[in-house]
């Protein structure tokens, strides 16, 4: 595991434009007032012909982005988290879901990591909206190296996406050699005591409870759930069969997300045991990106500990337990 | 090309289709079909260029209709310029029908794109427009709204956002009724002076009788002339025109005509 190095992934994104306006002219983007937060500056920069800024007017912008794309373009729309979902659902619904239009949105600024902004620019039922719009693509990246790929991934794929990066810079976790194939969960850690299955920057924070765990013998399978629509449902099935109990971590809401959507693959295919983390039903706080996490009890630690309840609640549930 | 009087012809074959469809579903919208057929006759059979036999033709004219409701319209034309059978107008709203209710661009031929949630179209229209400007397609892109969807704050940043991108490729059609669901816009939300927002938002006006299909081509050719600035063609127009009991009515908005008041709308209609 290499979490030494630190990079930001919205970084990656700017950066990743870059290289694919380079490649294909067809590359259009899109920002709402807000291009030096979400990087897509440098694209801007380097193609200022091939870039709208359409001020604030979220709304406008998503149907501007069909628009571009139903005349052959790959359009990459982008702005918070917070506004690319809620705040115009309605013309992302009818103008991109609906007619399966070739636009990207890629949304940054997720979840409660945006800190001291507070809870009106912290968008925790994001998931919930997108994963809700039929033929949407639904990527969580856990590092800028998955975030590039995964953008680059969404380019050369024709349908609608929803990327959602964070605010803070997080831990590098792969390396060059990694391929990222979308809707394909990653093993990030075998184990066959429990399966926890983490998005974006939670996977780091898996990866660390599950060294905690194996210390004290609990030996916990660390799966990477990159893209949350279409689900692997094949690697969770897996899981649940192997190792008996699973554990799910999210920035975002305990319902609509990650969590909810592997619930419903257990539930059906193969019930065991499972504990959902994430933010309880609930707005956050302004504040440090640490801090809220650890308010929202969504540390490496708060992860270990949960892990160890539910295996408990496996042992317990088994029926050789109750002879 | 079509005379005026073939064109007057066409278009109350038009309101007659639009009746049959409305009638025949038990459901639809007449009220803002009616009031904006001769808009739609003029486009489809004067001012768009277009190709019934390839749909998706990629230098044609755009034509979105953002008041989505009007369906039955746009439907009628699309029939009469040979994008598909004239007898599948019957169909209309019944399962596993071509034509929904709303436009749904994923079911019926020439149908550019999706619409039914007022506001939408005119942003779509923007992006079509900004790609033809991009790739150097000398193609139009023509929007219908009406006024009532005018209350929707997406037009107003779309109004803002074709005039900062100076787009004289995108002209705007208001099909001003003056009814909405509720009431007269006047009394639910009124929207006037429409003409002074348009252009104090940087768009070039033409106001038109909507129901007078000559001077309805001067105003698209008087459009097409103006450079620098996109165009709103306000039509004034009367909501369920053509059909006596339902002139001016708004409870004709989203109501169909019962069995007899269809036999007499098509009677007056002959």
């Amino acid at each position: 595991m290499i979490m030494c190095a630190e990079s930001s992934m919205r970084e990656a994104y700017g950066k990743t434009l870059v290289e694919l306006g380079k490649e294909n002219k067809d590359i259009i983007v899109l920002d709402a007032d807000l291009s030096q937060s979400t990087q897509t500056f440098m694209f801007a920069k380097e193609f200022p012909k091939r870039f709208f800024d359409c001020g604030i007017a979220e709304q406008n912008m998503m149907g501007i982005a069909a628009g571009l794309a139903a005349s052959g373009k790959t359009v990459f729309a982008s702005t918070f988290a917070v506004f690319a979902s809620s705040r115009c659902f309605d013309q992302v619904r009818w103008s991109i879901a609906q007619p399966h239009r070739n636009v990207k949105i890629v949304a940054t600024h997720a979840g409660v990591t945006v800190g001291e902004d507070g809870a009106s620019h912290q968008s925790i039922e994001d998931l919930a909206l997108m994963c809700a719009l039929p033929g949407f693509t639904v990527i969580v990246p856990a590092d800028a190296i998955e975030t590039s790929q995964a953008v680059r991934a969404a380019a050369t794929d024709c349908g609608p996406y929803y990327i959602r990066l964070p605010r803070p810079k997080s831990a590098v976790l792969y390396g060059d050699n990694y391929q990222f194939v979308m809707g394909k969960a990653v093993t990030m850690r075998d184990g066959k005591d429990a399966t926890i299955i983490a998005t974006g920057l939670m996977v780091e924070r898996a990866l660390q409870a599950a060294e905690e765990l194996i210390k004290g013998g609990l030996d916990a399978r660390v799966l990477n759930i990159h893209t949350l629509k279409p689900l692997d449902g094949k690697a969770i099935i897996k899981a649940a069969r192997e190792t008996g109990a699973i554990l799910t971590v999210e920035e975002h809401l305990r319902q609509g997300g990650l969590g909810s959507r592997v619930a419903q693959i257990v539930a059906e295919y193969c019930p065991v045991p499972m504990t959902l983390m994430g933010i309880k039903d609930s707005y956050s706080l302004s504040g440090k990106p640490d801090e809220l996490l650890a308010i929202h009890g969504l540390t490496a630690s708060n992860i270990a500990e949960k892990a160890i309840g539910l295996v408990y609640k496996k042992f317990k549930s088994h029926p050789d337990s109750k002879k | 090309m079509l005379l005026i009087k073939e064109m007057q012809d066409k278009a109350k074959l038009l309101r007659r289709h639009i009746i049959k469809m409305i009638a025949e579903a038990n459901s639809g919208h007449p009220g803002g079909s009616l009031s904006a057929v001769d808009i739609i006759t003029v486009l489809y059979f004067h001012v768009l260029h277009h190709d019934p036999k390839n749909p998706l033709w990629p230098d044609r004219d755009r034509f979105i209709l953002s008041k989505g409701h009007a369906a039955p319209a746009l439907y009628a034309a699309l029939a009469e310029a040979g994008y598909f059978p004239i007898e599948e107008l019957l169909t209309f709203r019944k399962t596993n029908s071509r034509m929904q209710g709303h436009c749904d661009v994923m079911a019926t031929p020439g149908v550019e794109t999706s619409s039914g949630p007022l506001g939408q179209g005119l942003s779509f229209g923007i992006g079509c427009a900004l790609a033809a400007r991009l790739d150097n397609q000398k193609y139009y892109t023509y929007v219908l709204l009406g006024d009532g969807e005018c209350d929707e704050g997406q037009v107003w940043e779309a109004a803002m956002s074709a005039a900062h991108y100076k787009l004289d490729n995108i002209i705007a059609i208001i099909d001003r009724n003056g009814i909405q669901l509720d009431g007269r816009t006047c009394d639910i939300m009124n929207t006037e002076p429409l003409d002074e927002k348009w252009r104090a938002f940087g768009w070039h006006v033409i106001i038109v009788d909507g129901h007078d299909i000559y001077k309805l081509e001067l105003a698209f050719d008087e459009a097409k002339m103006i450079k620098g600035k996109p165009v709103m063609i306000i039509a004034n127009t009367v909501k369920g025109k053509g059909v006596s009991f339902m002139e001016n009515k708004a409870e004709f908005h989203g109501k169909p005509p019962t069995k007899e008041q269809a036999a007499q709308a098509l009677k007056e209609l002959e």
